[in-house]
């Protein structure tokens, strides 16, 4: 079980903040824009519990921030897909290249 | 290298593979899919830690219900058999540029810092522990931001509710001269 150094739980972590990073640089549809964002919540809740069990074993903080970090991306999800229903409905497109209406 | 070593390396590339899938596929449903699998190697790296709570949590949120949002959501937007634009060439270069240099950045900072073990105490996250802190009004409890965080779901369900409802578009009366 201790045969894992933190640091390599935090490389993994690292590696799919930047893969969720690369998708959102790439992709121009939301819903995959919002995928993106999904796997950056989640590097970052890995990073919390690897914390939590390996440096502060006695807490329980790393737990709690894991859990409202799920509960808040829910809500977000929600919103966002709302949004973007919406969206569709008004310009028959995701593309965010396509929703300029306010940009100027 | 033992059974656990081993596990943890084969979840770690299931992850970072399925990841790797679900940002560049150009089917936007086999892209939901491969997320789909890379919250389940993350659920299962939560098994591994064993924080056997927020492995269950992941699966029922996550996997039970934000995957599912965006599956239904992809059906109702768009035909999920066509491909997606390739990005530009330009965009994809700069992109991987700036991916693998703030990953170098970061494992570099990573590695010299090294994070040295504290005392090996075992950690074990009982679910009552959870709850009693959860509810807790003496100091270092979470009553306060557990009841913003009922608050706010309440509030975004609400505005999902309003945001996709189907605007009544007032008819007009046509005037018959």
């Amino acid at each position: 079980m201790n045969s894992i150094p933190l640091t390599h739980i935090l490389f993994v972590s690292t590696a799919l903040f930047f893969i969720g990073m690369y998708g959102l640089f790439t992709r121009r549809n939301m819903i995959t824009m919002l995928m993106s964002v999904e796997l950056l919540l989640n590097s970052v809740n890995i990073n919390f519990v690897a914390f939590n069990k390996y440096l502060y074993p006695g807490n329980l903080e790393g737990i709690f921030f894991t859990m409202f970090i799920i509960t808040i991306a829910a809500a977000e999800a929600a919103v966002a897909i709302a949004i973007i229903i919406n969206l569709y409905r008004s310009h028959q497109s995701i593309d965010v290249e396509d929703a300029t209406d306010m940009k100027y | 290298m033992n059974a656990s070593a081993i596990a943890f390396y084969a979840i770690s590339a299931f992850i970072l593979g399925a990841g790797i899938l679900a940002v560049t596929t150009r089917k936007i449903f086999r892209s939901a899919i491969w997320l789909l699998f890379s919250l389940i190697g993350i659920a299962a790296l939560y098994f591994w830690m064993q924080v056997e709570f927020i492995a269950a949590l992941q699966i029922i949120v996550y996997v039970g219900g934000i995957v599912v949002l965006i599956i239904f959501s992809i059906f109702l937007t768009q035909s999920s058999g066509e491909k997606m634009k390739a990005p530009t060439a330009k965009r994809n270069i700069f992109a991987i540029l700036a991916a693998l240099f703030g990953f170098a950045f970061s494992a570099n900072l990573i590695r010299e810092y090294g994070f040295p073990a504290t005392a090996a105490q075992p950690f074990e996250v009982k679910v009552s522990d959870i709850g009693e802190r959860m509810l807790s009004l003496s100091d270092y409890g979470y009553v306060l931001p557990f009841e913003l965080v009922s608050v706010l779901l309440l509030a975004a369900m609400i505005g999902c509710i309003v945001i996709a409802m189907k605007q009544t578009v007032p008819v007009k009366k046509e005037e018959t001269i």
